[in-house]
C-alpha cells in the first residue's frame, strides 16, 4: 500500500508539470489553431536560465523572475517571427516551423547554455515529509501548488476580465471576435506569451527534483501533448485531468512494468485515445468542413 | 526533342553519379557521396509519403533503424546472408508500417505528426532498451556484405569506398526510376489528389485508405534499405539511427530540397548530408542550424528549394 502511494504521489508531482505544459498547447491552439510543439523548450529555458543565473549568485527568486521573462520574450519572438508570417500556411508547415523552433531553440540552449544536467536549491529544503509510510520532497508540494495557482488563476481570468473574455472569444470564432472589435492578432501574441510564462514557470517549480538539461524539451512537449489530447484538444480543465493522468500512467509504469519503457506509457496512451476517443474527454467533436 | 521531367531527373541523376568521381580530389569523397544516396533513398521514400500523398511522418527514421538492425542480427540470429538480411529488414519495414498504418493514417494533421513521432520514438526505445538482442546504446557490428570479393572473382578491383559509392548510386538511381514511374502513373494521380483535398478525391472514387497506405509502406520499405545500407557501409550500428533527430533531418532534406519532386528531395539530401561534412562549423551547431533551415524554408519557400529555382529560372515548374 505505501508502495502504491509512493507511486501515485510522485505520479502527480509530474503529472502537474504535464498538465501545465498541455495547458500552453491549449491556450496557443484555442488563440489560434496552432500546436505549438515548441512548448517543452520554454520548461527547459525557464529551469536551464534559473539554474545558470542562481549559479551566478543571483538570488533564486530573481533568477526565476528573469527566467519566466526570457521564456515570455522568446515566445513573443516565436509568434512574430515564425508563426504569424505563416498565417494561412497549411497545417503541415505549421508542424515544421514549430518542431524547427523546438530544435533551434534547444541547439541554441547546447550552445549558449552547456551539454551538462543542471539543478539549483529547492526552495524550501530537501528533508523528505512521510505520509503514511510513503515521502514526498517539499518541492513536491511547490510544483503541486504553483499548478493549482495557475490553473485557479486562468479560470480567474477568463471568467472575471475583459481580457479573458476576448480571448474566449477568439478561440470561439475568429472573425466574429474580430467583427466585434477583438485585435485578435493581439489575442495570440498574449497567448504565446502566457504559454511561455506558464512554461517556464513549470521548469523553475520542477527542476530541483528532476534536473534539467538543453534537450529535455522535446520530451515534455509529447507528455505535455499527450494530455492536452487525452484531456481533449483546447479544453483548460481537460488539460489538467489529462497531464495528470499521464503522470499517473507513467509513474505506475516505471513502478509495475518496467522504468525502461516508463516513456513508453503516454505514447500508448496517445496512440489509445487518438484511435478510441479522438476528441478526448472534453473536448468537442471535429468535423471537417469541405 | 524536350524531355519528360521524369527522364530528365533520371538523366541528370546518372550524370551527377557518373561524372562525380572525375572531380574527387580524394577517396573521402566517396564516402562523402556515398552517404549522400543513402540518405537520399529514404528521402525519396518521404517525398512519395509526404510530398505526393501530403502525409506527414515525424517517425521515419523508426524504420530506417528497423533496416539497419536487420543487416546487423539476422545474420547472427537467423542465419541470413547479408543479403536477405536487407529483403528480410525490408519486408519487416513493410509489415510493420501496414500493420500500424492502418489505424495511423486515419489520423490527419498534429495527431498524425504526433503519431508517427511516437512510433520513432518506440522503435529507438526498444533498440536501446532490449540490450540483450541489440546491444543497446553502444550499438552492434554488423558483418560484411561479401560485394568485394564477389566482384574480386570476376576480376574486378574496388576500393571499399569506391564500391559503396557504385552501390548506393545504383540502388539510388533504382528507388528514384521507381519514385517517378509511381509520380506518372494512375496511383501518383491518385495521391496527388488525396493531398489536395482527401474529400474531394474520395468524391471522385478515390480509395483514399488503400492510397496513403500504399505510400506508408512503400515509403517505409525505402527507408529500411537506406538504413540497411548505411549499416553495411559503417560495419556498425548504434540506437542514434532510429532517434528523433535522424527523423528530422530526413524531413528537413525533403522539404529543404522540395518534397513535391525527387530532384527536390536529392537536392535536400546533398546540402545537408555534405555541408557538416564540409563545414566544421556545421557540426557544432547542427541542432541550430537544422531548426533554423526547417523554419526559413517553410516560412519563405514553401515549395523548397528546387521548385522555388525552377520557377525563377523557367517561369515554369516540372
Amino acid at each position: 500500500m505505501a508502495e502504491l502511494l509512493q507511486f501515485l504521489l510522485s505520479g502527480v508531482t509530474v503529472g502537474a508539470i504535464y498538465a501545465l505544459v498541455a495547458l500552453g498547447f491549449t491556450l496557443i491552439y484555442n488563440a489560434s489553431e496552432v500546436v505549438n510543439f515548441a512548448q517543452g523548450e520554454f520548461v527547459m529555458i525557464g529551469g536551464m536560465t534559473t539554474a545558470f543565473l542562481s549559479a551566478a549568485g543571483l538570488p533564486i527568486w530573481l533568477a526565476a523572475l528573469l527566467a519566466i521573462l526570457a521564456a515570455v520574450l522568446i515566445g513573443i519572438a516565436l509568434n512574430k517571427l515564425a508563426v504569424e508570417p505563416a498565417r494561412g500556411a497549411p497545417v503541415l508547415a505549421l508542424i515544421i516551423i514549430t518542431i524547427g523552433a523546438s530544435i533551434f531553440l534547444s541547439g541554441t540552449a547546447e550552445i549558449v547554455f552547456d551539454k551538462q544536467f543542471h539543478r539549483f536549491e529547492a526552495f524550501s529544503g530537501d528533508a523528505p515529509i512521510e505520509i503514511g509510510g510513503a515521502t514526498i520532497v517539499p518541492q513536491s508540494l511547490w510544483v503541486l501548488g504553483g499548478a493549482m495557482a495557475v490553473f485557479a488563476g486562468l479560470y480567474l481570468f477568463f471568467t472575471r476580465t475583459l481580457m479573458g473574455r476576448a480571448v474566449l472569444a477568439t478561440a470561439n470564432n475568429r472573425l466574429a471576435a474580430k467583427l466585434v472589435g477583438i485585435n485578435t492578432g493581439f489575442v495570440m501574441t498574449f497567448s504565446f506569451a502566457l504559454s511561455a510564462a506558464i512554461g517556464a514557470l513549470a521548469g523553475v517549480l520542477v527542476t530541483p527534483i528532476t534536473f534539467t538539461s538543453y534537450d529535455v524539451g522535446v520530451g515534455l512537449a509529447l507528455k505535455g501533448f499527450a494530455g492536452a489530447m487525452l484531456g481533449g484538444m483546447g479544453s483548460p480543465p481537460g488539460a489538467l485531468v489529462g497531464g495528470l493522468a499521464i503522470g499517473l500512467v507513467e509513474a505506475l509504469t516505471a513502478g509495475y512494468i518496467s522504468s525502461d519503457y516508463k516513456d513508453a506509457a503516454a505514447f500508448i496512451v496517445i496512440l489509445g485515445v487518438l484511435f478510441f476517443l479522438p476528441q478526448g474527454l472534453f473536448g468537442a467533436k471535429q468535423v471537417e468542413r469541405v | 526533342m524536350r524531355l519528360s521531367p521524369k527522364h530528365a531527373t533520371l538523366l541528370l541523376l546518372l550524370a551527377i553519379l557518373a561524372l562525380a568521381p572525375l572531380v574527387f580530389p580524394s577517396s573521402f569523397y566517396y564516402r562523402v557521396f556515398a552517404l549522400i544516396y543513402v540518405n537520399a533513398l529514404a528521402v525519396t521514400g518521404l517525398v512519395i509519403l509526404l510530398g505526393f500523398a501530403g502525409q506527414v511522418s515525424l517517425g521515419h527514421a523508426g524504420f530506417v533503424g528497423i533496416g539497419a538492425y536487420a543487416s546487423a542480427l539476422a545474420p547472427m540470429h537467423l542465419g541470413l546472408p547479408p543479403l536477405l538480411a536487407l529483403v528480410f529488414g525490408a519486408l519487416l519495414s513493410a509489415l510493420v508500417a501496414f500493420v500500424i498504418g492502418r489505424p495511423i493514417l486515419r489520423l490527419k494533421g498534429y495527431t498524425l505528426a504526433i503519431a508517427t513521432l511516437g512510433f520513432g520514438i518506440l522503435v529507438s526505445m526498444v533498440l536501446r532498451n532490449e540490450a540483450w538482442l541489440t546491444g543497446g546504446p553502444d550499438g552492434v557490428a554488423v558483418p560484411a556484405l561479401g560485394l568485394k570479393d564477389g566482384l574480386k572473382g570476376l576480376g574486378l578491383k574496388l576500393k571499399t569506398s569506391e564500391l559503396w559509392y557504385w552501390t548506393s548510386g545504383i540502388v539510388l538511381l533504382f528507388g528514384a526510376w521507381l519514385a517517378l514511374n509511381l509520380q506518372h502513373s494512375p496511383s501518383g494521380r491518385a495521391l496527388r489528389a488525396l493531398h489536395d483535398s482527401e474529400v474531394a478525391a474520395k468524391t471522385l472514387g478515390v480509395d483514399v485508405a488503400r492510397f496513403k497506405l500504399k505510400a506508408f509502406v512503400v515509403s517505409a520499405v525505402y527507408a529500411s534499405i537506406s538504413g540497411s545500407l548505411l549499416a553495411l557501409m559503417n560495419g556498425f550500428v548504434t540506437p542514434e539511427v532510429a532517434g528523433f533527430l535522424h527523423s528530422i533531418e530526413l524531413v528537413t532534406m525533403a522539404v529543404l530540397g522540395g518534397a513535391g519532386s525527387v530532384i527536390g528531395g536529392f537536392f535536400g539530401s546533398v546540402l545537408l548530408t555534405a555541408l557538416p561534412q564540409a563545414l566544421t562549423f556545421f557540426q557544432e551547431y547542427k541542432h541550430l542550424l537544422l531548426g533554423l533551415i526547417m523554419m526559413l524554408v517553410m516560412i519563405f519557400m514553401t515549395e523548397g528549394l528546387v521548385p522555388s529555382l525552377q520557377r525563377r529560372l523557367f517561369g515554369r515548374t516540372s
